[in-house]
């Protein structure tokens, strides 16, 4: 027996089913009860019933592409904050190999990259790397912090969301997992692309929000947008994180 | 904690600065939203609760009855205090207070004491023994930059909110009348005004991440007649004379409209 | 009786709350790098707490920083709230409340309990239930709920108790003065009672925060 509904606001504590169904993320199991151990939107798919939370840590996982700042230069790593409880360290022979080179001439400290998690051991610490497309230094442009779990919401379904932000400011935008996003662009369409994804984190939660952000759009841009040809599905993505 | 600005932020912010616009759409001369409220704890004599952007500041007033100090017999005291919490920012550490803490206490106190708030003479009770002392206590609640305006502005209006108890004096002792009230006696209301200089412009009311990558900090704080009653410069690197007069120029002008929120 | 969530901006999570003459503000960083390496764990996050009262909170001023009685608090509060906290999720971590009392009248470690707690929700940190605390007490020889502070002056006992209510566990519990066993029962029962109704203010406040529930 199921006791919400898909897309309930739930909080911790919360009896949400009873065992005949699954534990999904952000549940656990308490004798015969599945319940809430979050504030967010409870997601039902088949039997399994998760719990998207509304505010989160952002917590590294292996194969995340994250967007971080060097804090500190050790001996033969760069550290990072990748806004998270942990922070990564980035080894320098990702960056020169086998040869010994000066760090800072790569990397200072203050320097954004755009990382991949490499790996991620038991106590959590956080090795990254940069061997991958893309991957590399930041120059210029803006940053703007999220809460990671809207991440998913930012970029859409098939990237529809963060596409359509892309192509009306004009403005290069990349989006870690981390809840961090990079834009760069005319600096006016900067601050526009700005205010637009931060209305999409305050009202992640709510629906009809691809309107909302089409609307803004014009009116922050003067002009018209045309309608995407394609239905955009209302549904919030879930996203692909193991419990 | 030590909080490193990305070199993109510092770059971002100072780029718009240079073309006279700010990261949140200000103009250099425009303070963040503010909004005030005052009697919001009723244990206090005096309270306010001042917000500037998301700053957001905690001001009590209590008197007590003590002795002067030893070189003005028949004048009141004011002892400013303050506390950043720890939850208004991850850099704000449980402890006695820093040395940012007590600058802002000391700063907010020259101002309102050189710009004579309150009629200390007014407080005496009985020369050289008993006199009130108001003890004013910021609590710093959510820092999101330039914490000194906030705090003169929510003082000010604290202390016009508070009311003391009636003291009397009957053979030589003092009798205080719970039941009875009077209002502090004001004179002035002294405001202060904080510019921030980043790539060599000068921005008032300086968010968090302003503060952040400025260069130099100066707070003016200024009485109603345009006369100055404090001032206090912070930041690594100097200022010239011509920013401190054009900030000085500023301060004239948004002291007055800073004042309308004590209305 | 008022409770808000996500009142401060700093903050991961925050509330405040007021009920009888109180008024609490509770705060939570975290989870969030440790760096005192002596209190790490290297399997679970740590639970750090400061219960601090306003020296404007109580009729005369209270001298700034932390007595002996603040101590015990902010060591009840953290020994209550942690119970509930999925603290394994996070290694190496500590998560961080402050409770400041603005203003005080009788109740306070009970009314900080349950503010923080819903400040660790709203932060978004994973618990087994929500904590609610309350107090039931002892005054003019009656059992009663909720003590003010002259009650609690004049009365004959306290009874602080915080509990998770889906199962009714206890964490914490505390008493001071004079009852008898029966008595005890209960009080101890009018809290738990208490308790409940004043998780409803929680949940709502929670919701609250976010609006119509998503359609």
């Amino acid at each position: 027996m199921i006791f919400v509904e898909d897309k309930n606001l739930v909080v911790p504590g919360d009896v949400l089913a009873d065992d005949e169904y699954h534990t999904g993320r952000g549940t656990f199991r308490d004798g015969n009860k599945i319940c809430s151990s979050l504030v967010g939107l409870v997601a039902v798919r088949d039997k399994k019933i998760s719990v998207i939370p509304l505010q989160s840590k952002y917590i590294p996982k292996r194969g995340d592409v994250v967007i971080g700042e060097i804090t500190d230069i050790r001996f033969s790593m760069w550290n990072l904050d990748i806004n998270s409880p942990y922070s990564g360290f980035l080894p320098a022979s990702d960056v020169f190999g086998k040869e010994k080179r000066d760090l800072n001439k790569a990397f200072d400290v203050g320097d954004v990259l755009f990382l991949r998690v490499v790996d991620v051991d038991e106590v959590k610490k956080v090795k990254l790397g940069l061997k991958g497309r893309g991957l590399g230094k930041f120059r210029g442009g803006i940053l703007i912090y999220i809460t990671p779990t809207k991440v998913p919401r930012l970029i859409g379904k098939k990237g529809s969301m963060i596409n359509m932000i892309k192509d009306e400011t004009k403005c290069d935008i990349i989006v870690g997992q981390n809840g961090v996003v990079w834009v760069k662009g005319e600096p006016e369409m900067e601050r526009v692309a700005e205010k637009v994804i931060n209305m999409i984190e305050d009202q992640a939660h709510t629906s009809g929000l691809t309107d909302r952000v089409r609307n803004m759009l014009y009116e922050l841009l003067g002009k018209e947008i045309e309608e995407e040809k394609e239905d955009v599905e209302e549904e919030v993505p879930e996203p692909d994180i193991e419990e | 904690m030590v909080n490193i600005v990305p070199e993109i932020t510092r770059k971002s912010i100072t780029e718009l600065i240079k073309k006279g616009e700010r990261a949140d759409g200000r103009s250099p001369n425009d303070y963040r939203d503010i909004s005030l409220e005052v009697g919001v704890i009723e244990k206090a004599e005096g309270s306010a609760r001042v917000k500037m952007g998301n700053t957001q500041i905690m001001i009590g007033i209590k008197p007590q009855i003590g002795e002067p100090f030893a070189d003005t017999p028949n004048v009141g005291v004011l002892m400013t205090n303050s506390e950043l919490l720890p939850m208004a920012s991850p850099t704000f550490e449980p402890g006695p207070p820093d040395e940012r803490s007590v600058e802002l206490a000391r700063v907010v106190d020259r101002c309102l004491r050189e710009g004579e708030v309150i009629d200390l003479e007014k407080l005496c009770i009985i020369e050289g023994e008993k006199v009130w002392m108001i003890f004013l206590d910021l609590h710093v609640l959510d820092y999101d930059g330039n914490l000194m305006d906030a705090a003169v502005l929510g003082s000010v209006a604290a202390l016009l909110n508070t009311k003391i108890p009636v003291a009397k004096v009957e053979e030589d002792n003092v009798v205080i009348d719970e039941e009875n009230s009077v209002e502090l006696p004001i004179k002035e209301k002294p405001l202060m005004c904080t510019f921030a200089k980043i790539g060599g412009e000068l921005v008032i009311d300086p968010s968090l991440d302003e503060e952040n990558i400025m260069d130099a900090r100066i707070s003016i704080g200024m009485r109603e007649d345009g006369s100055l009653c404090a001032m206090q410069k912070g930041g690594e690197m100097p200022l010239t004379n011509e920013e401190i007069k054009e900030a000085i120029n500023i301060t004239s002008q948004k002291t007055k409209e800073l004042r309308e929120h004590l209305k | 009786m008022k409770i808000e969530a996500g009142v401060l901006e700093r903050a991961d999570g925050s509330a405040y709350l007021e009920i009888g003459g109180n008024k609490v503000l509770a705060a939570v960083y975290g989870p969030r790098e440790l760096h005192v390496r002596r209190i790490m764990r290297p399997d679970m996050a740590v639970i750090r707490c400061r219960y601090n009262m306003a020296p404007f909170s109580v009729g005369d001023r209270k001298r700034p920083g932390p007595d002996r009685r603040s101590v015990e608090i902010s060591k009840i509060t953290a020994d209550a709230l942690r119970p509930a906290v999925f603290l394994e999720k996070f290694p190496r971590s500590t998560i961080d409340i402050f409770i400041e009392i603005l203003e005080a009248e009788g109740g306070t470690r009970c009314a900080g309990i349950t503010a923080a707690s819903v400040a660790l929700a709203d932060a978004g940190i994973p618990m087994r239930d929500l904590v609610v605390s309350c107090a039931a007490g002892k005054a003019n020889g009656n059992v009663v709920l909720d003590l003010s502070e002259n009650e609690d002056k004049e009365g004959e006992a306290d009874l602080p108790v915080a509990i998770m209510p889906r199962s009714g566990e206890i964490t914490l519990l505390q008493m001071d003065g004079h009852l008898t066993s029966e008595e005890f029962d209960k009080a101890l029962n009018l809290a738990v009672e208490g308790c409940k109704k004043i998780n409803e203010a929680q949940k709502e406040a929670i919701k609250n925060r976010y609006g119509e529930e998503n359609g």
